[in-house]
């Protein structure tokens, strides 16, 4: 049946998520910009809230929330519309836990979820991107092979989220020589694993600058096979990755919603040539497709989603709706800075910045959210 | 719960449809758009064999969509057939109106009479307002002076539902809507026009000299007259029940589109990767892939409309955004088709270039694309009509 109704539970995700984004978020979101830096309160309040946390399993100490991919939609178009820098830096760890409990064995989730459903923020993260443009993650360089009963990881991964602080990470390989999503392999990783160093320098960004990043190299990491998530059974690598390109895109039309809603007001208040810019079909215009294109993102990342829950492949689905939601993102954003002129490229609005957010979110091929 | 899936039964709907499509895509689509004179018949032979659809339609099961939703999603898959169909609907886009504006007994009364509506003029189009055909009450008659063109469904059908200014002095308050039947004196059929597109569809210009038609053929009878302003909102209601439809046609086209050059890239061994990032794809590949997505985003936005009139909820604002994203797409995707196929999707040995040129329409009629974003900038800015021209 075809409908876009929500459920109960899911309309008040994302009422909480709302609310936290409008109390908790827009206001401090330029100065963290700013200074490449989060006040640990905003990430000790969202994670309270288990707004990245809250499918930990009741029986691991967690809130025990239905795990769904809607539910992560919604939060993260919630906070993507405070503050895609925040929102990527709330929702990280959900990078490491959303698989484990997806895909971990009991034991795995056992050993790790625990430490996640604590009271205070637990940074972790998958670590996915390389050091080349041409990086594909259908063909990573970072690779594991088999050697007994257990697996040697070698490669560099950058702009891993909360690198130096995370007790563990996700780390993305290809498995052996095996292309496509399907033999994509995820190895839970310790932070202090023999062979892995974590680089001590932030990586400087122009967008989503507050969230810190840093450099994992890998020289002939050993991670015994109880660790490779999932275990002996392979992954389905597919839905990994289409969970964080839907979680991706999903924080894209947030930040389109807030370019929107932020330039409709202005372009009514501005006045140019004795009439507000709004009465010019040169903006009005613009408006308008901003909002025809936030709406067919969201649409097409609920349909993802959707298929996420309800176990069909959604590989088509989310590669459309990233395609869609990276591409207009940036338009919308690029617009927003337009219509504001001057004021928009000025660093006191945030216009400026959710550009720089735009361009840099919609390059990170989901490894933000999940 | 946000689904997007449909039931065993409504999947058999579709399937049914499409094998319809496929009857009028071989027999006779290339056909009536190389005779555009020649009127395609109100029922072909073979729509006895397709008679049952609209009966499994109508029987889809508890956990069913709704009624709109499933609608537009069927006049898609017509689409995707040809714009022709097997069998013409009974009622045109002049019945839409009488629904709209009529009184009950008008409802009653013409609705197995099929009713063009005629609303465009030399001098008008999107702007309905401005209609310059008039109307004068002359003892129990109205009398109808002016010029229509445009009109779909002109020659086919019955009669036509003839939007004209009873008092040019009250702007869109004096426009009203008439029956008016073919044969009444002074209503001539000027001729019949000849389109990039869609030819199989009958598109005719009218003329209307001292035409007199009853007075109980003035839609909401004279009541409206009383009252005052119903008729241009009964217009304007009418556009907010099709537009969405119209949108999905356009789609229904690009899906024909899709499904040709996927087969297509097929044959030459060319599949598109999903999974792969961007610098894995070739510029065909990510054409694709764009095609693609544009196309899945107007159909959601379509059905996103049609989800909500079906709540009872207000759809102005997303029937336009559908109709402005169905025609954006309808534009762009039937292009990329094109410049994916290259020179051999211009020939007539198939039908994607009739799909370019019928889809093309889809960003013009029932309120170009334009009008579509004036609606839609209107919604978000709270502006009027007077204040975002």
């Amino acid at each position: 049946m075809i409908t876009f109704e929500l459920t109960k539970e899911q309309s008040l995700i994302q009422k909480t998520a709302k609310e936290f984004a409008a109390g908790e978020m827009r206001q401090i979101a330029r100065d963290c910009d700013e200074n490449d830096d989060i006040p640990p309160k905003v990430l000790n309040k969202a994670w309270e809230m288990g707004l990245a946390n809250a499918a930990v399993p009741e029986a691991f100490g967690g809130i025990g929330m239905a795990r769904s991919a809607m539910a992560s939609a919604l939060i993260c178009e919630e906070l993507g519309y405070g503050c895609a820098s925040l929102a990527t830096a709330i929702m990280a760890p959900s990078t490491f836990i959303h698989p484990l409990i997806d895909f971990g064995t009991e034991d795995q989730k056992q050993r790790y979820l625990p430490a996640y459903s604590g009271e205070k923020f637990a940074a972790a993260a998958a670590a996915l991107h390389e050091p080349h443009f041409t990086f594909d993650v259908t063909d990573m360089r970072t690779v594991a092979q088999k050697s007994g009963d257990h697996w040697v990881l070698n490669g560099v991964k950058r702009l891993v989220p909360f690198a130096q602080k995370a007790n563990h990470f996700l780390v993305l390989a290809k498995m052996g020589d095996q292309t496509g999503l399907a033999h994509v392999g995820a190895f839970i990783i310790s932070k202090d694993a023999k062979g892995l160093t974590v680089d001590q320098e932030f990586e400087k960004t122009m967008g989503l600058k507050p969230l810190p990043k840093s450099k994992l190299t890998l020289t002939n990491v050993n991670v015994p096979d109880k660790d490779r998530l999932g275990e002996s059974n392979s992954i389905d690598g597919r839905r990994l990755i289409n969970t964080l390109r839907v979680a991706n895109s999903a924080i894209c039309v947030g930040l389109a919603k807030a370019v929107l809603d932020t330039s409709v007001p202005y372009s009514k208040q501005r006045v140019a040539f004795d009439a507000p810019i709004a009465t010019r079909q040169a903006i009005a215009f613009m408006l308008s497709e901003m909002h025809s294109e936030t709406e067919a993102m969201r649409w097409l990342v609920w349909k993802a989603a959707s298929q996420l829950d309800q176990n069909s492949d959604a590989t088509k689905a989310a590669a459309l709706a990233q395609h869609y939601a990276n591409k207009n993102t940036v338009i919308i954003a690029d617009r927003g800075v337009q219509i504001f002129g001057g004021h928009g490229y000025i660093r006191d609005l945030p216009l400026e910045m959710w550009l720089r957010n735009a361009r840099t979110l919609t390059v990170m091929e989901g490894v933000v959210a999940a | 719960m946000v689904d997007f899936t449909l039931n065993a039964k409504e999947q058999e709907v579709i399937r049914e449809i499409r094998r319809e499509g496929m009857v009028l895509r071989e027999k006779y689509a290339r056909y009536y758009d190389e005779h555009e004179k020649e009127l395609p018949p109100d029922e072909f032979p073979e729509a006895k064999e397709f008679a049952h659809i609209d009966k499994m339609a109508a029987d889809r099961g508890p956990d069913a969509t709704t009624p709109t939703v499933f609608y537009l999603l069927m006049l898609m898959h017509r689409t995707w057939g040809d714009m022709m169909r097997l069998k013409v609907p009974v009622t045109a886009l002049g019945n839409a109106s009488v629904v709209a504006a009529g009184t009950d007994e008008q409802k009653k009364r013409w609705a197995k009479t099929r009713l063009s509506m005629a609303n465009t003029e030399p001098g008008c189009g999107s702007d309905s307002k401005a209609i310059q055909t008039t109307a004068e009450l002359d003892g129990n008659e109205w009398v109808l002076n002016g010029e229509k063109i445009f009109v779909t469904t002109g020659i086919r059908a019955e009669g036509c539902v003839v939007w004209a200014t009873i008092d040019k002095s009250a702007g869109r308050g004096g426009i009203k809507a008439f029956v008016v039947m073919k044969g009444t004196p002074g209503f001539e059929l000027v001729k019949k026009e000849e389109k990039m597109g869609i030819r199989s569809s009958d598109t005719a210009a009218f003329v209307l000299k001292n035409c007199r038609v009853p007075r109980e053929n003035l839609l909401g009878m004279d009541d409206i007259v009383k009252k005052g302003g119903g008729g241009f909102k009964g217009l304007m209601k009418t556009f907010n029940l099709t537009r969405p439809g119209v949108a999905a046609m356009g789609i229904g086209n690009i899906m024909a589109c899709q499904d040709f050059v996927a087969e297509a890239m097929a044959k030459e061994g060319i599949t598109v990767d999903y999974e792969a990032g961007q610098h894995k794809r070739s510029a065909i590949q990510q054409k694709m892939i764009d095609l693609e997505a544009e196309m899945e985003a107007a159909t959601l936005c379509t059905l996103r409309a049609a989800w909500l009139a079906d709540q009872g909820k207000p759809n102005n604002l997303e029937a336009s955004v559908s109709k402005q994203k169905g025609g954006d797409v309808s534009r762009r995707c039937a292009q990329l088709a094109l410049e994916i196929l290259g020179a051999m999707g211009i020939t007539h040995d198939q039908l994607v270039e009739k799909w370019f040129r019928d889809a093309r329409i889809t960003d013009i009629y029932e309120g170009t694309g334009e009008i579509q974003r004036l609606v839609i900038a209107r919604e978000l800015l709270n502006y009027t009509a007077k204040e975002l021209t």
